[in-house]
């Protein structure tokens, strides 16, 4: 399983507010026994009732936000999980967090939020990248003990996207919409798809509160109001009202193939790298990470499929051009085992080179302090 | 024309309150700078009252722009409408000219008329204390009787021989008197009386005004004061249609019945003497999610919708209703969903009406567009000869096209704010059709205003 794909899920036409564009995604059937937990509606969705032989599961979106300690003080979901009906009381894996006081307030009575962002995108991403696995002799102290973490990348709050807000308030919910893809300036920013209509329902308000790249936040500040995709029905073909009908409907299929293979194209690629993290029943949910490939769209997220390929849940998280690069570079690292004559000679660099760029992508306190400083005399040396 | 039927410079679903009223502001000083005589003829139409108000504002303050001629028309008609205008419009209105320092001759003028043709002052006096001080402060009367005294220095006499003036003294220590004045100020003095409030909307429900009675029938029932009841049957039919939205499902459910037959009275008294003869209508009706509208217009345009779908179903001899939801129960409508106006525009035309009407704000987006290319190749290629009336009705001011909007060139387009005026919107959007000169535009608002001065008389 390498390529990524919409399956179950059919495209309607775009929403466009401003430079964002809201693309919609149906369920024709939705997915009654895989629902967001219980204990994240409070008591008033109540559980879907199931017979004897169906199998109720949930899944917990990351950094969800609930009070699932002892002492009811908030805590975050440390990446999506899914648990079956038998788990309904263990607690999920969770951080806790420590808020200044006014922060911690829910936003409604039933409506939770997500977490403050920085801290869900460290989790996101120490989740997936580890650190070296051999101790070879170049890895400072700290990078051997520690890995990578605390690793932080910096992403702008969907409230600091222009436009995203109004765009989220005005957007006309489809009936039996299960997702949807967001785009700024014609650009894919994140996708969103979930089991059920009232799971997206409950979650829509919440888009705002993600994270997105930066890249998104400057094209959505930079951009011009995108224009719809008007129909257009040529007068010619028409001569009688049926017609106008097979023509309109026409309209809406071009409409969704061209966004499935143009527009979301980038996402839905191949070269995907998949981590299973957890099967459970039918269900199975992995994270997954883009090739690193420079110059076109790199999206990580994490996804929940059924065994017959149905698309449950997904979630994406767009990179900007330098964390590719970062990620690139961490890739080819951990290819090679951590070593770094290998990746120079795999990047066709030199091994002083390598270690420059290590230290200009922001890694330079992994390498020892000697080491490095070797390199910089190498490098100084070959200029003259 | 349209927006000063629509707007009222409050914050709509796609836009803000902000840019509605900077919208309207441009448009009243583009009129009123280029076509002043047009401008002041809107008067005589069916603007709504905010615009009402502004018209009349901006024409008093610039006064010294007119000759003597237009000073004259525009007098006459600023005063048919005053009279026409709920009181509280006309005490803002003065207070906004003395807040502006408007304060000409005419202006005084009148002020003075309105007042003088008041019934009866002394109960404006209780019921707008402060409006009414000003505008005499303003205006430079010196009203007659007991007023004076009673705007001026309310508590030196020791007793009124008006019997409401006296009321009011009495208000103050005894509490038995205060269920005697208007509602809005009995209850300040039943919150200095510290009286319950289910208790006091017991008895002060004889004085009700008719919209004060269904605004309060829910909240009462709520305590339990039983005696405020609306009589449903009398209400006007939008603000009927917009009580009935306010309700929950459940209780729209439970009350079937009345809520149903109060709103084809409603209608039928709407309908007038057209009623049965429209022949075969089938009406799109918009229940879109930005139905809603916003916080300050709640559920309006939806309301706009069902209260146009019970005055079709009345004026219609054959009646075809088709909500975009899909749904078929008018009295459960909600805002919900995208809007397909496209599908449902085919799905009307397949019935083959005689007219077909369409109540949007004309935002469609299940594809974009597809609305106006249904509309367009309809007229263009498969009905060229009209034989099917198309008109498109919008609750809704968009203040960046200082329109409504319209879903295609081909098919007249008119802004709507009472269901109660579509009838008299449909026959001027298709006498409209194809007709656009200034003057037959002129020719036409001449009669209106003729006819607008007659009924004074």
């Amino acid at each position: 399983m390498t390529d990524l794909a919409l399956t179950g899920l059919s495209t309607r036409p775009a929403q466009a507010w401003g430079g964002v564009r809201l693309v919609p995604l149906i369920r024709e059937k939705p997915i009654e026994d895989l629902r967001l937990d219980a204990r994240l509606y409070d008591a008033e969705f109540g559980v879907v009732e199931v017979d004897s032989r169906t199998v109720y599961s949930s899944y917990i979106p990351h950094g969800f936000v609930a009070s699932w300690t002892r002492d009811a003080t908030p805590a975050a979901a440390y990446g999506t999980q899914l648990r079956g009906p038998a788990e309904r009381d263990r607690t999920p894996s969770r951080m806790p967090l420590r808020f200044h006081r006014r922060m911690a307030r829910r936003a409604d009575k039933n409506r939770l939020r997500f977490l403050p962002l920085h801290l869900a995108l460290e989790g996101y991403l120490a989740l997936h990248f580890g650190g070296p696995e051999i101790a070879w002799e170049e890895w400072s102290r700290r990078a051997i003990d520690r890995g990578l973490s605390p690793r932080v990348e910096e992403a702008y709050a969907g409230a600091t996207v222009r436009g995203l807000q109004d765009a989220l308030r005005v957007f006309e919910i489809h009936p039996g919409q299960c997702g949807v893809l967001v785009y700024a300036a014609d650009t894919l920013a994140a996708a969103f798809v979930v089991p059920h209509p009232d799971d997206y329902r409950a979650l829509h308000s919440t888009l705002i509160h993600d994270l997105y790249g930066e890249l998104i936040y400057h094209y959505a500040m930079l951009s011009m109001p995108v224009s719809d995709f008007r129909a257009r029905i040529v007068d010619a073909t028409v001569r009688s009202l049926a017609d106008l009908r097979a023509q309109a409907r026409r309209q809406q299929e071009e409409w969704a193939a061209f966004h499935d293979q143009v527009m979301a194209g980038g996402l839905l690629g191949t070269g995907y790298t998949y981590q299973r993290v957890y099967e459970m029943g039918d269900y199975c949910l992995s994270r997954f990470l883009p090739p690193f490939e420079r110059q076109r769209e790199n999206h990580i997220g994490e996804l929940i499929t059924d065994s017959a390929g149905r698309l449950a849940y997904l979630k994406t998280f767009r990179l900007s051009e330098n964390q590719i690069r970062r990620g690139h570079l961490l890739t080819q690292l951990a290819a090679n085992g951590w070593n770094l004559t290998y990746t120079a000679a795999t990047l066709s660099v030199t091994e002083h080179e390598l270690g420059l760029r290590i230290d200009a992508a922001g890694f330079g306190h992994l390498l020892r302090q000697d080491v490095l400083d070797h390199y910089r005399a190498q490098v100084r040396r070959s200029r003259r | 024309m349209n927006a000063a039927i629509t707007s009222t410079g409050q914050r709509e679903f796609h836009s803000g309150a902000g840019e509605q009223s900077l919208s309207l502001d441009f448009l009243h000083r583009y009129l009123l700078g280029n076509y002043r005589d047009l401008y002041a003829a809107t008067l005589a139409l069916d603007v709504n009252d905010h615009n009402a108000v502004l018209i009349a504002r901006n024409l008093l303050a610039t006064t010294a722009e007119a000759d003597p001629d237009q000073r004259h028309a525009e007098g006459r008609l600023i005063a048919r409408r005053l009279a026409l205008l709920p009181p509280p419009r006309v005490y803002g209105l003065f207070r906004e000219l003395r807040r502006a320092k408007v304060n000409n001759r005419r202006t005084r003028a009148i002020m003075r008329d309105w007042l003088a043709a008041r019934p009866d002052l002394a109960f404006d006096a209780v019921k707008y204390r402060g409006a009414v001080k000003d505008a005499v402060r303003h205006a430079h009367l010196r009203p007659g009787g007991e007023l004076g005294p009673f705007l001026f220095t309310p508590h030196r006499p020791a007793a009124y021989t008006t019997p409401i003036l006296e009321t009011w003294r009495r208000a103050h220590y005894e509490q038995a008197a205060l269920y005697k004045l208007p509602y809005t100020v009995a209850e300040g003095f039943a919150a200095k009386h510290r009286i319950a409030r289910a208790a006091f909307l017991e008895r002060i429900a004889p004085r009700l005004t008719r919209l004060e009675r269904l605004r309060l029938q829910e909240s009462a029932r709520g305590l339990g004061a039983d005696a405020v009841r609306a009589d449903l049957a009398t209400m006007p039919l939008t603000r009927l249609a917009s009580y009935v939205l306010a309700l929950s499902p459940d209780d729209r459910v439970h009350r079937r019945a009345e809520l149903t037959a109060a709103l084809r009275t409603a209608a039928r008294r709407s309908a007038g003497d057209q009623a049965g003869r429209w022949g075969a209508v089938v009406a799109v009706l918009d229940d879109s999610f930005s139905a809603y509208g916003s916080g300050h217009k709640r559920r309006r345009p939806l309301a706009v919708a069902l209260a146009c779908h019970f005055l079709l179903e009345a004026l219609a001899s054959e009646y075809t209703p088709l909500w975009l939801s899909g749904r078929s129960d008018a009295l459960l409508a909600r805002p919900y969903g995208a809007t397909p106006l496209g599908e449902r525009i085919l799905d009307g035309l397949d019935l083959r009406p005689e007219r077909l009407l369409i109540v949007s704000d004309g935002w469609d987006n299940s594809p974009p567009g597809l609305a106006g290319e249904v509309l367009r190749i309809w007229r263009t290629r498969l009905d060229p000869h009209h034989t099917c009336g198309i008109v498109h009705l919008n609750p809704v001011y968009d203040a960046a096209d200082f329109d409504v909007r319209r879903l295609a060139p081909t098919v007249p387009t008119a802004g709507i704010r009472d269901a109660e005026n579509l009838v008299a919107l449909v026959e001027l959007a298709q006498f409209a059709e194809g007709r656009t000169g200034l003057f037959e535009l002129r020719a036409h608002l001449a009669r209106r205003i003729e006819e607008f001065l007659r009924e004074d008389a």
